[in-house]
């Protein structure tokens, strides 16, 4: 039983790739100018904490950390649907959707 | 009836009228102000009587000392209570100034009968009389200078009185900040009381310079030089005297009460209390008498020329202080006091007089323009006449007696003794010529202007006047030798002991002086009237120079005034104003908005901006949490010695 498949996915992999899922989540949020783009970057930031939380769960054997888990879930869930009625409230309002020109914050 | 006298209920009876009157006197009833303004005076006059018989009655009882049981300043190893001291020097202050307060008091109820604010002067008049007890109860020198600052206030309070005339208000300013000056110098002496004895209680500092021969001069010549600083304020001596003819703005009782008879003497009685300490000083004490001197003989010059009836008499107050300074200066406290209580008579009779007949006139308080009034009122003229001889000096009226012991003491002090004689001399004769002059231009002669029906004179102001002039001429005859004696516990002995002929000699030299001056008064003013205006133009020089009080007030404002305006102008309001503090101000605010002008920019209102500054504060803090800094900052510093150990 020593196949690829068979071998236990070290702890390391999956903090690596939240960490990428993270950075990536990051680097969207920063660039795109895309409201919908920067709000799905969000979403993928919030999904790389959960990946981490569900694999030190699983590491310690601790439940604490996927309940966690479904908290986030529950609050990027309510997130995406006050967030989705804003996006359409700023269409409606300034025909645009590029974040820069969304600037009304500064005075 | 010698009951235990109650000290603390004399300054507080006076006070308890003011706040009467003063909260509630102008919705009372005329009646009710007049009843408690004369019944809290009388009250304290009864408690002083009250007092004096209970030290005739129990010998020994002074000084009698009543002290807060609560300690007033209590800090570190200073200690100061709140103390009144009855002794013999203090009773007899307190008679002159609760008997003559309630005698003007009674004058003023006619004499300000139809003016605005009659409650409101009476309340000043009753705050006057509680912080002049309190001055002169006080037995520490604190306590005496709260009612020395008090009575300022009263002084201010009433010579701006008629506070809508400008030159009243501006009297009252000028009273107040002269005398300032005068306080500097008290308040430095106590410091230097306070850094020399540890103690502002004027018996403890009496034992202790008693005690320590060692104590001459030096800190208590300098000491005592700043409490006479404080004195020649309050009691209108050179330098600082001018701010008493211009308190002659005030209602005519006021002058006589505060700036005649009670509150200008405190200098004087401040001198007598704390004569310890100029008893150990020669030089102060020489300061004392020329400053004396120099004061009377100077105000009375002045006054040779005035033709206003109170700046007469105001001149002649100065002038009068002046003498009381000089036998302070000879040591002569006693005589000094003697003269005080005699003055205190006459110059409050002569100032009610000419209040009396101001009010007949219609307010013409202008010499010039009186004339004949002595067959329109009889009363005044025969008390201004009592007045007159008494100030005059002549026997056997009371100022005759005081002023004698004053030039006897004086003359008993060897050369600067006989001078200091000679100048009092030389005044006794100018004295006497201008209260003379006043006598002949107001009341004999032709009537000149005034011509008009004149106002009936009340018995309340015919009352104080007909008492005032039995005190002065009987007041003298107590004589110096039991006035003396009473207070030689508070005063000390007199330096000089009677020696009969000589006295007598001296006396009767100083009257015939005053009568000298009363002649030339004759010559000038009843028979030759035309004379006195040839002399001033046969010596326009000199006359112009007294007619404008030597130009005193003019150098006075260019020397002091100008320069302190000129500096307020310049360096507080531009410098320090418009320069420094203006200049900060614009300062801060510069920063403020060219660090609100960088910083805003961070503020760019850019979602990305912001994200980007958070995504690199979050870069920071993880760099900073994963980066062992100590294992890095030591294998710098390593690497360093290594290339240093090369």
């Amino acid at each position: 039983m020593n196949s690829f498949l068979s071998q236990e996915v070290p702890l390391s992999w999956y903090l690596m790739l939240s960490a990428i899922l993270f950075s990536l989540g990051v680097i969207g949020f920063l660039i795109k100018r895309n409201l919908i783009t920067v709000f799905m970057s969000i979403e993928l930031m919030l999904n790389a904490v959960n990946l981490s939380f569900v694999t030190f769960a699983h590491q310690w054997h601790a439940v604490k950390g996927q309940i966690f888990v479904f908290f986030v879930m529950m609050v990027a869930a309510a997130e995406a649907a006050v967030g989705l009625a804003i996006i359409i409230a700023v269409f409606r309002a300034r025909a645009t959707l590029a974040v820069d020109r969304i600037d009304l914050m500064k005075l | 009836m010698n009951a235990y006298p109650h000290l603390w209920l004399i300054p507080l009876l006076p006070f308890a009228g003011f706040l009467f009157n003063g909260l509630l006197g102008r919705r009372l009833p005329k009646w009710l102000v007049t009843t408690v303004a004369l019944l809290t005076p009388l009250l304290a006059f009864g408690f002083v009587v009250n007092a004096w018989l209970f030290s005739a009655a129990n010998s020994g009882v002074f000084p009698l000392v009543e002290t807060c049981p609560q300690a007033w300043i209590n800090a570190g190893a200073l200690r100061i209570d709140f103390n009144l001291v009855l002794d013999q020097l203090s009773l007899v202050m307190l008679l002159v100034v609760t008997g003559v307060g309630f005698l003007i008091h009674v004058y003023s109820v006619g004499y300000m009968g139809d003016e605005e604010g009659y409650a409101r002067y009476f309340s000043y008049l009753n705050l006057f009389l509680f912080f002049m007890t309190v001055l002169v109860l006080a037995g520490n020198a604190l306590v005496m200078f709260v009612g020395w600052e008090g009575v300022g206030l009263a002084s201010y309070l009433l010579i701006g009185f008629y506070f809508q005339k400008k030159s009243a208000a501006d009297a009252g300013k000028k009273a107040f900040i002269v005398n300032r000056i005068g306080d500097f110098g008290f308040l430095i002496g106590m410091f230097l009381l306070l850094a020399n004895f540890g103690t502002l209680t004027f018996t403890e500092i009496a034992t202790k310079l008693g005690q320590d021969p060692g104590w001459q001069g030096g800190a208590v010549t300098v000491i005592a030089l700043c409490l006479l600083l404080g004195a020649a304020g309050k009691s209108a001596q050179l330098p600082l005297y001018i701010w008493l003819p211009d308190a002659m703005e005030g209602p005519t009782p006021v002058s006589a009460l505060i700036h005649a008879a009670t509150m200008v003497t405190a200098g004087v009685y401040m001198i007598a209390r704390t004569h310890v300490l100029f008893d150990h000083s020669p030089f102060a004490l020489g300061v004392v008498a020329v400053v004396g001197a120099a004061t009377a003989l100077f105000a009375a010059t002045i006054g040779l020329v005035q033709n206003d009836i109170k700046r007469v008499l105001a001149y002649s107050t100065i002038s009068q202080l002046g003498y009381m300074f000089l036998a302070c200066g000879v040591a002569a406290y006693s005589a000094g006091i003697f003269h005080l209580v005699t003055h205190a008579f006459f110059k409050a009779l002569l100032f009610l007089a000419a209040g009396s007949v101001i009010h007949a006139v219609g307010g013409e308080q202008d010499l010039r323009k009186m004339g004949g009034l002595w067959r329109k009122l009889p009363v005044t003229f025969a008390v201004t006449t009592v007045g007159v001889l008494a100030i005059a000096g002549f026997f056997p009226f009371a100022g005759f007696f005081s002023k004698d012991a004053i030039l006897y003491a004086a003359f008993q002090q060897g050369t600067g003794g006989k001078m200091l004689w000679a100048v009092g001399l030389l005044t006794a004769l100018l004295t006497s010529f201008y209260m003379f002059r006043l006598w002949y231009l107001a009341f004999l002669g032709k009537p000149r202007s005034f011509t008009g029906h004149h106002h009936a004179t009340p018995w309340t102001m015919l009352g104080p006047l007909v008492i005032l002039a039995l005190l002065s001429i009987g007041g003298g005859w107590i004589g110096i030798e039991r006035f003396g004696a009473y207070l030689a516990p508070s005063t000390g002995a007199r330096p000089v002991e009677a020696a009969g002929n000589l006295e007598l000699l001296l006396g009767l030299v100083a009257v015939a002086v005053a009568l000298v001056g009363w002649l030339i008064a004759d010559r000038l003013y009843r028979q030759r009237p035309a004379a006195p205006a040839e002399l001033a133009a046969a010596l326009p020089h000199g006359y112009k120079l007294l007619a404008n009080k030597y130009y005193v007030d003019e150098i006075y404002t260019a020397v002091v005034v100008k320069p302190l305006l000129g500096f307020s102008k310049f360096i507080l309001e531009w410098v320090v104003d418009v320069a420094i503090l203006g200049g900060l101000a614009w300062l801060m605010g510069g920063i403020a908005m060219l660090t609100g002008s960088i910083l805003q920019r961070w503020q760019s209102g850019n979602l990305r901006s912001y994200a980007a500054w958070l995504a690199a504060g979050a870069a920071a803090l993880l760099l900073f949490v994963l980066v062992p800094w100590a294992t890095v900052l030591a294998s710098l510093s390593a690497i360093h010695l290594g290339v240093a150990g090369h």
